[in-house]
């Protein structure tokens, strides 16, 4: 089992550029079954041996897509969303980095009350490996087994799936949920959807500076999540005051701190990691059971 | 983006938001002839820098006559105005706002800002204006109201109406303040603001609000679309190697510590500093090269990173995913034989072709030292640092 992405995932790519081509090839290399593009304007053409269309929703009724991937820019990548919200498609992962933020408060604004999952922006998407991959993390790090990783982070990710892979520890889903303020789907849903996933038994929750959702998502632990969850926060050295190339990733007065969100999860019974280095080590000793 | 006070109330001001009459100055003499031209018996010259707590560090001067208004710039002008923000080096004060002095009845505070939680943007206002406001929220919560926007509805008559009836101040006033708050949220939706801090807010004797400080940032991600915004950014109260790397599109912030990074990757590069500081060393700069490390891009952070005198030794730290490990190393050997890299270089580099961006080092022949895995790299770099300082 795992959430969100997996054999039934039907893929339409939004914006079929050089970035979207490379990796709609990479998601059709894992085996994730595409079934289409949309590039405004060069509809009735073809990509990957699949058919490019004008619009989503005339993409939704040709090939049934469920999922989409979106590559578009920065400037038109909210409308995009909000293109792929109103035609229908159910889980929708925006890869496109530098969104402004009132853009992406009025797209939050505009999918509420609809049926449809955001994932990102700013983020590397989702993995449920040997099944589907939709987005841009190198799929052969990667192995099916039966821990959840969710992250802000996209690179940080795939170094705590590698400690992960190394040990022989496979992974059910890796979401990366992205670095910027304002996005979609948050720890809490996040954690939720593991917490019911019968192919989930650990979850490694990778948090980093800025904001309130690692102590948020502390919180719904205690309350909701009954399987063990390892817990790191990157920036602990991060100074005040400075954006640390996420657009989310800041410490604004005494807010965001990393302290802040490792005395969160440790009083709600993570069990922390100091080092991003001891990611793989400490999973494995709760799947052994001496965390 | 931030931007100095002169410029926040410039474009208060287009919008119909009432602000002093004022005008900056970058001499004594300009400052005297500004205040000449403004008129009047009493003038405020306060410092012109992006920092805040101006008036803890002295930076905003009240003068009673022209020659103390040129007394006063001609202090400030030059000197580097150390505040609870700047840190213990200061900012040089380039360019001081000489202003008409008010009468206070009043002082109010009120700020703009997105509520990351809520994804909202939220108006918070308060009486208690000219404090620091999260002292104020801390010690009087009950002193602050706030209010959420619909970004769909805007800054609604209701939601004004509501929140000036909970201030102490006349029905006149609060009929003044409730579309001047209105008017603060247009600018904040138009100019992409991330924050619109107005403090104080001020009442005159006659129920007039006024703007008498304000400070107003704006969302990066944004700036593509106001290019008069952009425009009004002011490069020298920035750190000059961050300048430059953001010339070459590399994120780059400079810390204080020993250990220079170059990383791929945001939350890798927090975590890379992490691990450097948990192994007893300390960081010298945040350095994302991005997802596209290519040899310009390589070379343009070596060259950063050797611009500063205090890097010691260098950690490269990189996941390859898309990225190819091998591609990556030889941009690496391409950048060290163009930069002048005079002290070790730990790598560390794990994905896709690993082995074989290792074995292009370790066969390179040059001073790199190359590490299993972050932990093994944390523990080569407290060595290398720890060797020298022994020396």
């Amino acid at each position: 089992m795992s959430i969100l992405v997996d054999k039934n995932t039907r893929l339409l790519v939004q914006g079929m550029g050089r970035e979207g081509w490379f990796h709609a090839e990479q998601a059709v290399d894992y085996g994730t079954r595409y079934v289409g593009g949309v590039n405004p304007g060069r509809g009735g053409g073809a990509a990957l041996g699949r058919p490019l269309f004008n619009t989503v929703a005339s993409a939704v009724a040709d090939t049934g897509a469920n999922t989409s991937i979106i590559f578009v820019p920065a400037p038109f990548a909210a409308d995009a969303i909000c293109e792929a919200v109103d035609a229908g498609i159910g889980l929708i992962v925006c890869i496109t980095d530098g969104i402004p933020v009132l853009d992406m408060v009025t797209v939050r604004r505009y999918m509420a009350g609809k049926d449809a999952t955001l994932i990102g922006p700013n983020c590397p998407g989702v993995i449920s490996p040997g099944k589907a991959k939709v987005g841009i993390m190198p799929g052969h790090i990667h192995q099916p087994g039966r821990v959840g990783v969710i992250s802000r982070s996209g690179t940080l990710t795939y170094e705590a799936v590698a400690q992960l892979t190394a040990r022989g520890i496979g992974q059910s889903t890796c979401v990366g949920i992205g670095g910027d303020p304002i996005g979609g789907l948050n720890f809490a849903q996040c954690l939720s959807l593991f917490e019911a996933d019968a192919g989930t038994d650990v979850i490694v929750l990778i948090g980093e500076i800025g904001g309130s959702a690692e102590e948020e998502a502390a919180a719904y632990i205690a309350e909701h999540i009954s399987k063990p969850v390892v817990g790191f926060i990157a920036g602990q050295s991060a100074p005040p005051g400075r954006r640390m190339g996420h657009a989310g990733a800041i410490i604004d007065g005494a807010r965001g701190t990393a302290a802040s969100k490792i005395t969160a999860m440790e009083e709600n019974g993570l069990t922390v990691v100091r080092s991003p280095a001891g990611i793989g080590a400490s999973v494995a000793g709760v799947l052994d059971g001496n965390p | 983006m931030k931007i100095h006070e002169y410029q926040a109330k410039a474009m208060l001001r287009d919008h119909g938001v009432p602000v002093p009459a004022g005008s900056p100055a970058s001499s004594a003499v300009q400052a005297r002839q500004a205040a000449e031209a403004l008129g009047g018996e009493r003038w405020v010259v306060k410092a012109q820098i992006h920092a805040g707590g101006r008036g803890k560090g002295g930076g905003i001067r009240r003068a009673a006559s022209l020659s103390e208004v040129e007394q006063c710039a001609g202090q400030l002008l030059g000197s580097r105005l150390v505040t609870p923000q700047t840190g213990p080096q200061g900012q040089e004060v380039q360019q001081v706002l000489i202003e008409e002095g008010c009468d206070i009845a009043q002082e109010l505070y009120c700020s703009l800002f997105i509520d990351r939680g809520a994804g909202q943007p939220a108006l918070m206002l308060s009486p208690a204006g000219g404090m620091d406001i999260e002292t104020v929220a801390a010690d009087h919560p009950e002193r602050i109201f706030r209010t959420h926007i619909d970004v769909l509805l805007g800054l609604a008559d209701f939601q004004t109406r509501g929140l000036v009836a909970n201030l102490p101040v006349s029905v006149a006033a609060q009929r003044a303040l409730a579309p001047l708050l209105q008017k603060l949220y247009d600018v904040f939706r138009a100019k992409d603001c991330s924050l619109l801090e107005i403090n104080p807010l001020i009442l005159t004797p006659d129920d007039r609000p006024v703007i008498l400080d304000a400070k107003i940032q704006f969302d990066d991600n944004a700036l593509f679309r106001h290019p008069d915004v952009t425009a009004l950014r002011d490069p020298t109260e920035e750190d000059p190697l961050e300048v430059e790397a953001a010339a070459y599109d590399l994120s780059y912030i400079k810390l204080s510590g020993n250990v220079g990074c170059i990383v791929n990757g945001a939350g890798l590069a927090m975590a890379t500093m992490d691990v450097i500081k948990l192994g007893g060393a300390s960081p010298a700069n945040f350095l994302d090269v991005g997802g596209a490390a290519d040899a310009d891009r390589v070379e343009n952070a070596f060259r950063i990173l050797m611009a500063d005198p205090h890097v010691k030794a260098v950690l490269i730290n990189i996941f390859g995913g898309i990225l190819r490990c091998d591609v990556f190393a030889e941009g690496v050997l391409h950048a060290v034989s163009k930069v002048a890299v005079e002290v070790p270089v730990i790598v560390r580099i794990a994905g896709t072709n690993a082995e074989e961006g290792q074995r292009l080092f370790a066969e390179s022949g040059l001073n790199f030292l190359v590490a299993d895995d972050m932990a093994d790299a944390a523990a080569k770099v407290s060595q290398v640092i720890r060797a020298q300082d022994g020396q």
